[in-house]
This record gives C-alpha cells, sequence and structure tokens, in this order.
C-alpha cells in the first residue's frame, strides 16, 4: 500500500506517480489521505491500479479515468469521472454538478446523492445513484446508462439521444424528448447486472425506462414552436 | 434604359425607386423564409462589409525611420507559443497557424492537405469538433488538440499526442453559439467518432459541460494539465464579444495563449442571422485584448493569435503591428486548397450558387471535394498538391508581412507597432486606435 498525504505533498507529484504506474505494476494499491477538498486528484489515470481517496475531493477527481478504480471515502466536487473511458468510480458520499459528464466508458457508482447535470453529454458510460439526481441530467445523453435509484428533479433527459435511463422513485418532469419507454425483459436483465456493479439492491421490476422518442434528431420546423 | 425612357403616352412618371431597406435580396430572403418555415443556414463568416485592415495602411520608413533591405536583411518570422507554463511551448517558423477545422465538416483528405501543407510551411494546424484522426496527426508536425463542448472524441490518449490543447468558448462566426452538422455529413466513420446514430442532424452544444464561468475555467485547466503533465501550452479561444474582459479572464484561468476570432472568421455551419448580427469585427478585437494583457503585464508573455478574415501578408503584418503575437486563417486555407474554384463553377450553378458566393458546406455537395463526406467528391482533392498549394499561399503571406515589416525598419515580425499604421477611415482609427490618415488623431484620443 502507497499512501500519499496531500498535506505535505503537492497533487503534481501525487498525479505524476500515479501516471508512472505501468498496466503491470506491483503497486497496485494507493492511498490519498488529506485530500481537504483539492482538485483534479487522481486525473488521467491509465493502470489498473486502485486508489483511495479518504476524504472529499473537489473538481474533476478521476477525471479521464481509465483502467483504474478511484474510491472517494467522502463526497465528490463537481464533474467527478469526467470524461472517464474505463474503469470505476465509487463516491460514498454525495455527488456534485456534471458527475460522469461526458463518460464514455467505465462504472461511476454514487451512494448518495447527485446534483444537476449527472451524466450530462455522457457517451457510454453507466452511472450508479443510490439516491436523488438533479435537474437536466443526462442532457444531451449519448449513450450509456443512468441508474437513479430515488428520484430525478426537473427536464430530465432533455435532448437526449440513445442512452438509456433507470429511475425507480419521480421524476419531476422529462425533458425535450425525453419519453417514458416500455421495460422490456433485456432491460431488466441489463439493470440487474448494473444494480449488482452498483453494490445497489434494489430490484429491477420497481424502475422505470426513459430514453429518446428520436423527434429531434433531423430538423422539423414544427420543433421550433 | 430606365422607365422614363420607355415611350409613353401622357406625363412623364415617376422613376421606380428600388427601397435600399427592403431590397430585392432583403425581399427574396423574406419570400424564402415565408415559403420553407426554416432560417438560413450557411457556412463561412461575416459577408457583409465591415472596418478591416484593408482601412489601414502602413506608413513605411521615411527621415525618422530607417527601413531595411528588402531581399537580403534578415527579417525573422518565428514564433513561440506557451511560454507562460508550458513545458513544451510550440516554436513555429511562421506566425501564420491553421484554425480549427473538424474532420466531419472538412473530408478527410481535406485535412490531410490542411495538415501537409502546414508541415511543410513550418506551422501548426488544429482539430476541430469531432476529435483527431490518424490522418492529420500523421500529417501535422505541430497538431492542436481543440477541447469543445461537445466533448466529441475527446480522450486522454489523443490529448497527449497533442502539441497544445485549445479550450473553445466560443468562435466569431458564433459567439454564443454551438455547432451543427446535418445529417447529410454524417457517415459511418463520422457517427462512430461522435458516438452518435447515423444520419441525424448533429448538434454540439453551445456551453462546456462541466464548467461555468472563469473560476470554473481555471480549475478544468488545471485539470488538463495535470492529465498532461505540465507539457502542452494551453490555449484558451473566445469569439469577438468583450474582448478586454475575455482576454483577462482567460488569463486569470491560466491560458499560455489566447485565441481571438472575430466575426469574418468562418464556421461549418451557423444560421446566417447569427454569423452577421453577432459578435465584433476582428479589427475591433484586437487593441482591446492587447490592452488587457498589457494591463495584466502579460503581454508577450501570454500569446495573442487573432482570426478572422485574414488574407494576406499585409494582414498578417497588421495584426501584428496591433499587438498579435501570430493570426489563423480557415477560410483563407480552403481558398487555397481549392475551395470555391471558378473551375468549378458549373456545378456551382446547379447548386444554385456561383465562384466565391458558394457557401452551402453544411449540405456536403461542395463540388471541390473539401467540405463533404461523399467519397465521390473528396477523391476530387488531391491531398499532396492541395498541400503544396497552402504551403506556397503561407510562404507567400509570410514574404508578404516581411517585405512590410522591412519596410517599417523591422528585423521580426514581431517588432511591427501601432506606430507603423494610419487609418484611412473614423472607424478603422477608431477601433485600431491609430491615427486617421493625415492626422494624428483618432477617437477616443485623450486632448481632442
Amino acid at each position: 500500500m502507497q499512501t500519499y498525504d496531500l498535506e505535505s505533498g503537492d497533487l503534481r507529484c501525487l498525479n505524476a506517480s500515479l501516471h508512472a504506474q505501468a498496466e503491470a505494476t506491483n503497486q497496485t494499491a494507493w492511498e490519498v489521505v488529506n485530500p481537504r477538498g483539492s482538485h483534479a486528484i487522481a486525473v488521467g489515470l491509465d493502470a489498473p491500479i486502485e486508489v483511495n481517496v479518504k476524504g472529499s475531493t473537489g473538481y474533476y477527481c478521476a477525471g479521464m479515468n481509465k483502467q483504474a478504480t478511484v474510491h472517494i471515502h467522502g463526497s465528490a466536487g463537481p464533474g467527478v469521472a469526467e470524461n472517464m473511458m474505463s474503469g470505476t468510480v465509487i463516491v460514498d458520499g454525495d455527488a456534485s454538478q456534471y458527475a460522469g459528464a461526458t463518460g464514455n466508458g467505465g462504472t461511476l457508482v454514487i451512494k448518495g446523492n447527485a446534483s444537476s447535470r449527472c451524466g450530462i453529454s455522457m457517451k457510454g458510460i453507466d452511472i450508479v445513484v443510490h439516491g436523488d439526481v438533479g435537474h437536466m441530467s443526462a442532457f444531451m445523453a449519448q449513450s450509456g446508462n443512468l441508474v437513479v435509484c430515488g428520484d430525478a428533479g426537473d427536464a430530465l433527459g432533455d435532448s437526449i439521444y440513445e442512452a438509456r435511463l433507470f429511475v425507480r422513485g419521480s421524476v419531476k418532469s422529462l425533458g425535450a424528448d425525453c419519453v417514458e419507454k416500455e421495460m422490456r425483459p433485456e432491460h431488466i436483465e441489463l439493470l440487474r447486472d448494473l444494480l449488482a456493479r452498483g453494490g445497489c439492491d434494489a430490484k429491477p421490476e420497481e424502475f422505470k425506462r426513459y430514453g429518446s422518442a428520436r423527434q429531434l434528431y433531423n430538423f422539423k420546423i414544427d420543433n421550433a414552436y | 434604359m430606365t422607365m422614363k425612357d420607355i415611350p409613353h403616352d401622357g406625363p412623364p412618371r415617376t422613376d421606380p425607386i428600388q427601397s435600399a431597406t427592403f431590397s430585392n435580396p432583403v425581399n427574396a430572403e423574406i419570400r424564402r423564409a415565408a415559403a420553407t418555415g426554416i432560417y438560413d443556414i450557411r457556412g463561412g463568416g461575416a459577408k457583409r462589409r465591415v472596418p478591416h485592415f484593408d482601412d489601414l495602411l502602413f506608413l513605411g520608413a521615411s527621415v525618422s525611420r530607417y527601413p531595411l533591405e528588402g531581399y537580403r536583411e534578415r527579417c525573422d518570422t518565428n514564433v513561440t507559443l506557451g511560454t507562460r507554463f508550458a513545458k513544451k511551448p510550440i516554436e513555429l517558423d511562421i506566425p501564420i497557424t491553421i484554425a480549427g477545422m473538424s474532420f466531419g465538416a472538412l473530408s478527410g483528405p481535406a485535412k490531410e492537405a490542411l495538415g501537409r501543407g502546414a508541415s511543410a510551411a513550418g506551422t501548426s494546424t488544429t482539430t476541430g469538433d469531432g476529435g483527431m484522426t490518424p490522418e492529420e496527426r500523421g500529417h501535422s508536425t505541430k497538431l492542436v488538440y481543440q477541447y469543445l463542448p461537445s466533448r466529441y472524441g475527446m480522450n486522454p490518449d489523443d490529448l497527449r499526442k497533442a502539441d497544445a490543447i485549445e479550450v473553445v468558448v466560443g468562435q466569431g462566426a458564433k459567439p454564443g453559439g454551438g455547432g451543427m452538422l446535418l445529417g447529410q455529413k454524417i457517415s459511418d466513420r463520422v457517427a462512430e467518432m461522435r458516438n452518435l446514430p447515423k444520419g441525424i442532424d448533429q448538434r454540439s452544444a453551445c456551453r462546456h459541460p462541466d464548467w461555468t464561468g472563469p473560476d470554473d475555467l481555471e480549475i478544468k485547466i488545471l485539470e488538463l494539465r495535470e492529465i498532461t503533465a505540465w507539457e502542452k501550452p494551453i490555449y484558451v479561444k473566445v469569439g469577438g464579444t468583450r474582448p478586454y474582459y475575455d482576454t483577462a479572464l482567460a488569463v486569470k484561468a491560466g491560458a499560455d495563449v489566447v485565441v481571438l476570432d472575430g466575426m469574418q472568421g468562418g464556421t461549418a455551419a451557423t444560421q446566417d442571422v447569427f454569423i452577421e448580427h453577432v459578435g465584433l469585427p476582428t479589427l475591433a478585437c484586437i487593441r482591446p485584448a492587447v490592452q488587457a494583457l498589457q494591463d495584466l503585464g502579460m503581454h508577450r508573455e501570454v500569446q495573442l493569435i487573432v482570426s478572422g478574415g485574414i488574407r494576406t501578408g499585409a494582414d498578417v503584418a497588421k495584426a501584428m503591428a496591433l499587438g498579435a503575437d501570430a493570426v489563423a486563417i480557415g477560410t483563407a486555407a480552403l481558398v487555397a486548397i481549392g475551395d470555391n474554384d471558378p473551375k468549378w463553377e458549373e456545378e456551382y450553378r446547379k447548386l444554385g450558387s456561383t465562384t466565391g458566393a458558394y457557401d452551402d458546406w453544411h449540405e456536403g455537395q461542395d463540388p471541390a471535394g473539401i467540405t463533404t463526406q461523399d467519397p465521390q467528391l473528396e477523391a476530387r482533392l488531391d491531398p499532396v498538391d492541395a498541400g503544396r498549394h497552402l504551403r506556397n499561399y503561407l510562404n507567400v503571406m509570410t514574404l508578404e508581412a516581411q517585405t512590410i515589416a522591412r519596410a517599417c525598419g523591422h528585423n521580426n515580425l514581431r517588432n511591427l507597432e501601432p506606430e507603423d499604421l494610419c487609418a484611412l477611415t473614423i472607424e478603422a482609427a477608431a477601433m485600431a486606435r491609430v491615427p486617421l490618415a493625415g492626422t494624428d488623431w483618432y477617437p477616443g484620443k485623450a486632448g481632442f
């Protein structure tokens, strides 16, 4: 176990050390203590390592992550796991705005609530939120899956493309071109896997599925009204 | 012949008078809008006449200024971008870069040609919305990777392959607007790169998904630097709107380079009303931006790249005399590789346009094979030959700028200064803050 103290060490050294881990590194377990809300912790990782951040983080923790598992033992600031490519990011607490924004792959698990714009422009990432998500979540979501075990705020899935949204609780309102869709057996199976990966014991049958009505895919004059 | 000249019985008649306000082109657009219900979408930048570099003149040497020999004496053109924070600044042989244009908006051969031409001339080219293609990375010795609101194709591997990163806040053709790529141009490859269904009208967001405002931008730049080990110069590109404050805020956020794009700067596609009615002319942007850099003590430490309507070495020299460190060209580069070439006139006419006016770049039917994804059309563009044309054009612009600089007594393009210029119009004098020709006055100058 490698331990890095952000109270005595600086961010650049931490990230440089994490970037230096090769594919076959033996130093797979890392612990970051005293994060004190620092920004850009463990960004751009590209090795199968596990980084445990013992506390809350600022903006963009685990941004553009590949392969690594980053576990935040606290809450995460805006843009956690933004543009993630692969790997896993776990937030024990709540996540601020833009969690998982533009993520291309991997799994983001938020055990608390997520604020507004969770999964904005997501491009293949899977996001499991144990609590609620704020307004404009999954805005322009292109692909991937967003699972919300609690409630969703206003304008869920506005201008959504092909992402799948699963919500167990209420949806305050749906955004433009986002509609409720049939929950077919393949979606139940998909959701079962997502919930298992997210460490959530909710039942897939309790969820509703939302997605694109595909009415905004090509410009029509009547869409302007 | 006028109506008055037509023989008729009766007293003389009033000649029919066309309205300057409701001109024939204006009325035609009203009729088109009424018939279709859709605003006009087109490519390119502002076509209206606005104060521009043509409204400035160089004074040249005189008794008080000593010129350099035009063909022999050294006049340096190199520029280094990213000296503020980046461990690996970009060294360019000439201060003329190629602006961001996407694969998707442009064909693969066109992107290759831009890379070849820029590399041969010793300068950089830039990706666009849609990500980095292996072809353009391979053909560009210096490649700037745009970080756009859509994040199409964005990934850390390409980020690390780039020579610089350009965070795009806006562009001159449509400051405050997002992008669009209509379904005709969403080929299999474009769709795959953008992770979108084929054939849809693809929108690019107008604002970034994970930051708002200058304080967030500072943290975003920190993240990008951390991911790339502080190696890459980070540019911030803004459309010409509030150049003083945008430049100041970009500097505050930690930019190495500010890219400032005036309203003549082109776009692949947006609404005509947006292009013609939003944003500032390039000429109006430069001095406020330079003022912001000077007020912060950052002029030359943070480099300024100006774009939007740069066509000649004279434009390059004028932009640099006003304080820019370099310029970027987009539309001019496309013309150099064959856009709007008269040899396609017959085909332009079939598309309802004519040489020099063709701007339906979004429709993917470009006869020149540049703004298209049609395999047959794009095969018309030979990237090697087109790249050679671009290299030649860049070389000519550089020679022209050197000619002017030497005539003004400078051994480096960077040494050109506002005192080398005068303005032909009061508007240009006010915007460029150089005296009206034959006077020592410009609007706003104290003491008048």
